[in-house]
């Protein structure tokens, strides 16, 4: 299964006949391991990795520190789920450390970012205080580079 | 004028693979499985701390033996992965790569004559060097269907009185066999009752598959006091380029090479050397990732030519598959030849490595797997193409 996990992580679209013949297994089994971890939701969702800078997208990311006030009961469940919910938050961990919650938030621009923070997070009765840093240049995301700088000048037969 | 070249130089023939390189290079878009070396560069690691040490200004000379602290490292290394322990002081000595270590031990060992047996198909610079260094070579050759081991029996059929040497490696460049300890104690049986002092390169011994632990003949009892254990960095820490090896020795044979070493090389490099105690220390989970990656693509490229049709052992360690050819009615070299022309692809054809390579092909999985894929797609259709 572990191998399976890492094949998809490092391309999801890979042909399941490759990784068959990669992992010594039949197209079947691959198939039918796949389709098992996609049933326990183990596998949530394959996404495209984009490069943002080649797209020309007027989308800003914003990562955003939450000081929150836990609840008596639930903890940071209950607030961490409501603040997840809003369709700008691509992400939302609970951290250790200085600040409570982690959110990654992609909006239209820049604007769209901050009335988000202002108008939406903010006003939550539990959220204490935010950190908003935007996000000016990926180099690499999801283990993908976004800027390539490889050169390889094997030579073509060697002993 | 003609400058006249040493009798003993001039009799060895060139490389086969120095050949088949020169036409590869004057091809363009071809996809070479003909590479003897790691496809990934050095993991991070180990560039960032050779970096770190550049700008600490490390760029002296070093011990004859290599720095103290990496033959440490080695030691340790060495004990935990073989088994076997050597004093860091006296019983390593760090070279340019396995090969350097390979000239010294033989210079060291051998007086003009002696004679040294090694199996092939196997790495193209074992003969020469024992040319080189004085020595007679001996071929002892390995078959396809007994997976290219060395039996004792051929081992002991081969021996003279002026045998001195018996070279090994395992896993084996070109084909990937590998030798189990019960092999191993006969081997190592005829070595004791011949006095024979045995080179062992075992530079692919992290590079074994599906879980199978690699046994060096050194741990045997009563071999440690005559073997020669080569290792280095190319291949598993993919450190090519360093020039990083090491011999472990007995300490009256480690100062022998040294003094050759000492007057003709004077040291390894140390960028490579400190790059070399980062990778020991700390290369471990690089090296477990490239090896899985390797088996992938191991298990795709065996399965690949068998559906071709063609007879190819999985192998058991290195990179390379030394599938048969002969179904197709060609010889090693034309098929290669061929093939190259026909379909852009480089293989090696098996004579290079010597008897019992013809009607072989080496192609090496140390290429990215979209290569690969390609590369079996275009030998796919060379082979339906020759059957129709």
């Amino acid at each position: 299964m572990d191998a399976i996990i890492d094949l998809l992580q490092q391309n999801a679209l890979m042909p399941r006949s490759d990784m068959a013949r990669l992992l010594n297994m039949s197209t079947e089994e691959v198939e039918a391991a796949i389709a098992k971890l996609e049933a326990d939701d183990i596998i949530l969702g394959y996404k495209p990795v984009i490069n943002r800078e080649k797209w020309g997208t007027e989308k800003v990311t914003a990562v955003i520190e939450v000081k929150i006030t836990p609840e008596r009961d639930g903890g940071f469940d209950r607030v961490a789920s409501r603040i997840a919910k809003f369709e700008e938050v691509q992400g939302c961990y609970l951290m250790s450390g200085g600040y409570d919650l982690l959110i990654i938030v992609e909006a239209a621009n820049l604007r769209a970012a901050a009335a988000f923070v202002a108008e939406r997070l903010s006003t939550i009765d539990a959220v204490q205080a935010t950190a908003t840093h935007f996000r000016l240049k990926t180099y690499k995301e999801n283990g993908t580079f976004h800027h390539f700088d490889v050169s390889s000048e094997r030579l073509s037969v060697t002993p | 004028m003609s400058i006249a070249i040493a009798e003993h130089i001039k009799g060895i023939p060139r490389s086969g693979i120095r050949d088949f390189f020169e036409i590869v290079q004057s091809m363009s878009d071809v996809i070479s499985l003909g590479i003897g070396e790691p496809d990934f560069a050095t993991p991070w690691h180990i560039r960032e701390a050779a970096i770190y040490a550049l700008e600490r200004g490390r760029t002296g000379y070093t011990s004859n033996l290599g720095l103290p602290r990496l033959r440490r490292s080695i030691s340790d290394y060495i004990q935990k992965h073989f088994g076997i322990r050597y004093e860091p002081l006296s019983e390593i000595l760090v070279s340019v790569g396995v090969s350097e270590a390979i000239d010294l031990a033989l210079r060291a060992l051998l007086n003009q004559g002696d004679e040294v047996i090694y199996h092939e198909p196997c790495y193209v610079s074992y003969a020469p060097s024992i040319v080189m260094a004085g020595g007679v070579a001996r071929a002892v050759t390995t078959r396809a269907d007994e997976g290219f081991i060395l039996h004792a029996e051929e081992l002991e059929k081969a021996i003279t009185p002026r045998t001195r040497v018996l070279m090994l490696n395992f896993p084996t460049n070109p084909t990937g066999a590998a030798m189990d300890p019960e092999e191993l104690e006969k081997i190592a049986a005829v070595c004791v009752k011949h006095d024979l002092v045995v080179l062992t390169d075992e530079i692919y011994s992290e590079l074994t598959y599906e879980g199978r632990p690699h046994h060096s003949i050194a741990t045997i009892p009563g071999m440690r006091e005559r073997t020669v254990l080569l290792h280095g960095l190319s291949k598993a820490f993919a450190m090519t380029g360093w020039r990083i090896g090491f011999a472990c020795a007995p300490a009256e044979l480690i100062e022998a090479m040294m003094k050759i070493h000492q007057y003709s090389i004077l040291c390894a490099p140390i960028m490579g050397q400190d790059a070399a105690i980062e990778a020991l220390d700390r290369g471990e989970q690089s090296v477990n990732g490239m090896r899985r990656e390797y088996e992938m693509r191991r298990n795709f490229i065996v399965s690949s030519l068998r559906d071709m049709g063609l007879d190819c052992p999985s192998p058991r360690g290195a990179f390379y598959v030394f599938p048969k050819i002969t179904s197709t009615g060609l010889s090693s070299r034309d098929f290669s030849l061929r093939l190259l022309h026909e379909k852009k692809v480089a293989v090696v054809p098996g004579p290079a490595f010597g008897s019992g390579g013809e009607g072989h092909v080496r192609c090496s999985f140390a290429t990215a797997l979209d290569q690969i894929k390609i590369a079996m797609v275009r030998m796919a259709e060379f082979c339906r193409e020759l059957k129709a």
